[in-house]
């Protein structure tokens, strides 16, 4: 039982914690990143261009249909063998806002989709061009009740980035493994740890989804 | 073309670890989730307490985590391969978002209905099963298939675990062909044969649903 509590040392606890920051660093860079691009292919797929956005919407489907491991590990492994070869933090970014746009884009789809077509009328009636309309009086009512959803993203990013162990990013996740990895009396300490950390981000994100819902509807 | 023809019989075997325990862990999340979907809506408040406790743990924590602890902690005590402790992993993570798709389906119905079967003489349990739940069901299909989807692409959480799984067998022929890239676009159509039509089934059922409402 003592071996159990020795886990608990300063040194690993802070190097754990420490993996917290590229944690939460991916997390946060990736869905910025996705929102912006989510909202591009989003508003392509919600824009009806003939041919066009049907053919963003089917790739988009197939990137949403994909494990997300498998384009970590893709990313990493299989983008140098054509030449094109990112640092792992940039490599997880960037395979993170891939998957993380089209699920993003269907979010923004359906939330302009719920934005009333009177809105859109009035404005252009007013002398709005199409992507003043857009910008100045549809998406900021589309945003508005995006925000939940956008948050659900979030935690599962959070959680998906612990994927990024697979490719060696030290992350919490991977730093947990290192930990144990000295001692195998540490398995249980080190996951319950790791548990109750992801556990608290996770679950303050949750209730801040919530006040979102309650507060916008 | 010859990496997939050569290497064949690998990825069919990993195509089948990956149905079989998504099949495995759909059946019992499925099971479990409604019964944690039910402790949140009956009248105990003990029960819905554990109910809620298990969906907000095991929704916000990672899978990679659930999976490491029976591969890992578990596994020491009773013995269990990688592929089994990922499916269980899989299934009780599953479990608490089925749980969330079926209490939301549950609380969809209106509450004359129970209140009218247990006047009717029905016990709560049987109200639930004969009432309630086929019309909750009904209603949740839509956000179970997106559950189910989900699940078929956790499922390559196996590959941390060595469950032989499609993501698992793709590192291992990547590793050995030296061609990655092929082998990952070969194990990106695998999984989507399973993922992609049932997202196209699920789309067309939430258009029928909406046209009904």
């Amino acid at each position: 039982m003592s071996e159990f509590f020795n886990a608990f040392t300063g040194a690993n606890l802070n190097y754990l914690l420490g993996g917290l920051g590229i944690t939460v660093g991916v997390s946060t860079i990736s869905v910025v990143l996705s929102l912006l691009f989510g909202s591009i292919v989003g508003i392509i797929q919600f824009e009806k261009i003939p041919y066009f956005s049907s053919l963003v919407g089917t790739l988009n489907n197939i990137v949403r249909n994909l494990p997300l491991l498998l384009i970590i590990f893709f990313t990493y492994f299989a983008l140098p063998q054509l030449g094109f070869r990112l640092p792992i933090f940039w490599s997880t970014v960037a395979a993170m806002t891939f998957f993380e746009s089209a699920m993003l884009a269907e979010i923004v789809r359906g939330g302009l989709e719920a934005v009333d077509r009177g809105q859109f009328e009035g404005a252009r009636a007013n002398g709005l061009s199409n992507m003043q309309t857009m910008m100045h009086i549809v998406l900021p009512q589309a945003y508005k009740k995006m925000i939940p959803p956008i948050i659900s993203q979030l935690i599962s990013l959070v959680k998906d980035t612990s994927l990024a162990s697979g490719i060696v990013l030290a992350e919490m996740t991977y730093r947990g493994q290192i930990v144990y990895a000295q001692n195998t009396n540490y398995i249980v300490p080190v996951l319950l740890v790791l548990t109750v950390v992801y556990f608290l981000l996770n679950y303050g994100l949750s209730l801040l989804a919530k006040w979102f819902d309650k507060r916008l509807a | 073309m010859t990496l997939l023809n050569h290497y064949f019989s690998v990825f069919l075997q990993g195509f089948g670890y990956t149905l079989l325990a998504s099949l495995i862990a759909l059946v019992g999340s499925l099971i479990l989730g409604t019964l944690f979907a039910i402790m949140q809506v009956t009248t105990s408040k003990v029960a819905r307490t554990i109910g809620n406790i298990y969906v907000q743990v095991f929704r916000n924590i990672p899978l990679l985590i659930i999976t490491l602890f029976f591969y890992l902690a578990v596994a020491k005590v009773i013995k269990m391969t990688g592929f089994t402790a990922g499916t269980i992993a899989l299934m009780l993570y599953t479990s608490a978002f089925i749980a969330e798709s079926v209490r939301a389906g549950i609380l969809s119905i209106d509450p004359g209905q129970m209140e009218g079967a247990r006047a009717n003489g029905l016990t709560f349990w049987q109200a639930m099963r004969v009432i309630v739940l086929p019309q909750a069901f009904r209603v949740a299909i839509p956000s179970l298939g997106n559950q189910f989807i989900n699940l078929v692409k956790n499922s390559s959480i196996l590959a941390f675990v060595g469950g032989l799984d499609l993501m698992y067998q793709g590192n291992l022929v990547a590793a050995s062909s030296f061609d990655t890239f092929t082998t990952y676009i070969i194990i990106a159509i695998f999984y989507l044969v399973i993922t992609l039509p049932l997202s196209y089934y699920v789309q067309y059922l939430e258009t029928q649903l909406k046209k009904k409402a």
